[in-house]
């Protein structure tokens, strides 16, 4: 019973873990076309945002929810006015200019930050579970992915920029001819991508910690969840990160992290045999 | 096929290549012959995925793995059996069959050619993280430990077949050259079959070569083999010239290396790939002596201009430079009086 429960909160929390890692990718992604493969430096900058901020006496809350995103949002935003703007409709293209990318920030957090950077400790101590006890900051990621899950639904579903980011996705040439300004709908998509990827970044950095490579450990999971989650940036992520979480968590406890790692990877190509366009290309067709 | 084997450009390519490798430890230092051995193997890496990706149109962007997955097997099966001629088999049959696994369930399940892309690299950055655990003495096979991010130390040398004798410095340049010139060679001739103009034309229209009757599949599924015995021989002679393997060929830093040197050289040529390898190596081997300079850094911006100034790459843009002046000096010449 105990032990149930304590599976239950492990698998749970890796759910989670893997829908934050990747929904800013698919945001970027399913309403714009364009696969960034500098989305694992987007979390690495959003961890050593955080870290330095709170270093240096920023709130530890503030410093997650506010200086993270806004910094690696700005960061999104240049990028794409000065890179991914040029190469819209080149989807190939756009892969090999934000891998260049990736491959830059690496090398730039590499002379700059180093590898010697001083973590944060996890708040929240240990939650006993019966005989058992868990790190309490394990329920805190859990609750800020359902948080992030609902509030980029909230705002996709029920907002006017939702409605014109929708339709943008849905049709850009007729938008723009309805007078939606579609660049900067771009602009604003690329933007809040990035702003979730810092959130991330600051939300597993005390766990994970920081260094300058910390995103190519991400970024064979995000890719692989946003494409077994198919077309639907949210839904699609939110079905395909319970999946493959409980998969990797369940063969994760019977062997190592590694294997787990391995039975993700397995399973989302054989899923890919038989649902070529992700989940949401054969089921829930249209979701958000 | 038969007509190609005739053709001057091919016969021109061929001669050339035996020249300049005879010719070359001629008169070159021992060092630069050692390196030059290894930008061959590395050239011959960079033809296979010319091959996948700018033939094929097939976004092999885990080629890696296939070159690791060689050097690993032939690492193994050198140290187990004493020898390189199983150790080139095991470097050539493993990353096939690991190619077979994937391209059955990427081509037969018809996956879009970006999420290819993604998989594939996803399958070498896993093999990275799976080998890298692989440290202590718990992991061996027969003999050879796999060493874990240690990687496999002294690794057997190539040596002559039925003859003990190990290579020298100057048979291993003979060796790795002559690897990459057969490859280019034999891949010119593959383009030239039928094999070749079907997988061509599947690149340039998949619904077209459909309709007139081809498997699409089988023929993706061919080509992507080829690739990956390609990328196996050359992953072998690699950890036989610097006796060592290392998990680090399955890192996403070695792929994107790989990426750019085809991206660089030209897409859908052959020889632009050897180009672009050649020109890469040594360009990050001369940075590489300024202080400070970060070879990420230096990737990342050779990566971006690539795609941003030179998306044709090197050899296609010269080609049709050069067109166009030979065009504007007809264009400009007297003008031949009408018959």
């Amino acid at each position: 019973m105990d032990a149930g429960a304590l599976i239950l909160v492990h698998v749970l929390y890796a759910v989670a873990s893997l829908f934050l890692i990747a929904v800013g990718l698919a945001i970027v992604f399913g309403m714009m076309g364009v696969i960034n493969f500098a989305h694992g430096e987007f979390l690495m900058i959003g961890g050593f945002a955080f870290v330095l901020a709170v270093h240096a006496g920023v709130d530890f809350w503030l410093a997650m929810f506010v200086v993270a995103p806004l910094t690696v949002a700005l960061i999104g935003v240049v990028i794409e006015r000065l890179v991914i703007r040029h190469l819209y409709g080149r989807i190939v293209d756009t892969v090999l200019a934000t891998w260049g990318l990736s491959l830059l920030f690496i090398g730039i957090a590499s002379e700059t930050l180093g590898y010697f950077q001083e973590g944060v400790a996890p708040p929240f101590g240990a939650v006993r579970i019966g005989a058992y006890q868990t790190g309490g900051y394990n329920f805190f990621v859990i609750a800020v992915a359902a948080a992030v899950l609902a509030g980029l639904y909230a705002l996709l579903r029920y907002t006017r920029f939702g409605l014109i980011a929708r339709g943008t996705m849905q049709n850009p040439a007729m938008a723009a001819a309805l007078g939606t300004n579609v660049r900067a709908v771009y602009s604003v998509t690329f933007g809040i991508g990035a702003a979730v990827s810092g959130l991330a970044g600051a939300v597993l950095a005390p766990i994970a910690g920081v260094v300058p490579v910390i995103g190519v450990t991400y970024i064979a999971e995000a890719f692989i969840t946003v494409i077994v989650g198919g077309a639907s940036p949210l839904a699609g992520t939110a079905l395909a990160a319970a999946l493959l979480g409980t998969i990797n968590q369940a063969t994760t406890f019977v062997s190592t992290a590694v294997l787990g790692e391995v039975a993700l990877l397995l399973a989302a190509i054989v899923l890919l045999r038989f649902l070529p366009a992700g989940i949401t290309g054969r089921f829930l067709r249209g979701s958000v | 096929m038969r007509r190609e084997l005739r053709a001057p450009g091919f016969l021109a390519a061929a001669g050339l290549g035996l020249v300049l490798i005879a010719a070359l430890p001629q008169w070159a230092e021992v060092y630069t012959i050692f390196n030059l051995s290894v930008y061959a193997v590395l050239a011959t890496l960079a033809l296979s995925l010319g091959l996948v990706w700018g033939m094929g149109g097939l976004l092999g962007f885990g080629q890696s793995a296939f070159f690791g997955l060689g050097g690993y097997a032939y690492a193994i099966a050198a140290i187990n059996f004493a020898g390189s001629g199983p150790g080139l088999l095991a470097a050539i049959v493993l990353p096939v069959l690991a190619a077979a696994v994937i391209g059955y369930f990427a081509f037969f399940g018809r996956i879009s050619d970006v999420y290819f892309a993604v998989i594939s690299l996803t399958v070498s950055l896993i093999l990275y993280n799976l080998i890298n655990t692989t440290s202590g003495a718990a992991y061996r096979i027969g003999q050879a430990p796999l060493g874990g991010y240690n990687g496999i130390p002294s690794v057997p040398p190539l040596n002559l077949p039925f003859a003990g004798t190990p290579l020298s410095f100057e048979g291993t340049f003979y060796a790795a050259a002559g690897l990459l010139l057969a490859v280019y060679l034999a891949l010119r001739l593959l383009m030239r079959s039928r094999f070749g103009r079907v997988v061509v034309s599947v690149r340039e229209s998949e619904t077209r070569a459909e309709l007139l009757g081809y498997d699409v599949r089988l023929y993706k599924l061919g080509v992507f083999l080829i690739g990956a015995a390609v990328a196996g021989a050359a992953g072998a002679f690699y950890a036989a010239w610097g006796a060592f393997i290392g998990p680090d060929v399955f890192s996403i830093g070695f792929a994107a290396q790989i990426i750019v040197w085809v991206l660089l050289g030209g897409l859908g040529t052959l020889i632009g790939p050897v180009i672009g390898c050649f020109v890469v190596q040594a360009l990050t081997a001369w940075l590489g002596e300024f202080e400070g300079s970060n070879p990420n850094i230096v990737l990342g911006v050779l990566f971006l201009a690539a795609v941003m100034l030179l998306p044709k790459g090197i050899v296609p843009t010269l080609r049709s430079a050069t067109g166009r002046l030979m065009r504007a000096r007809a264009a400009a010449g007297p003008r031949e009086p009408a018959a």
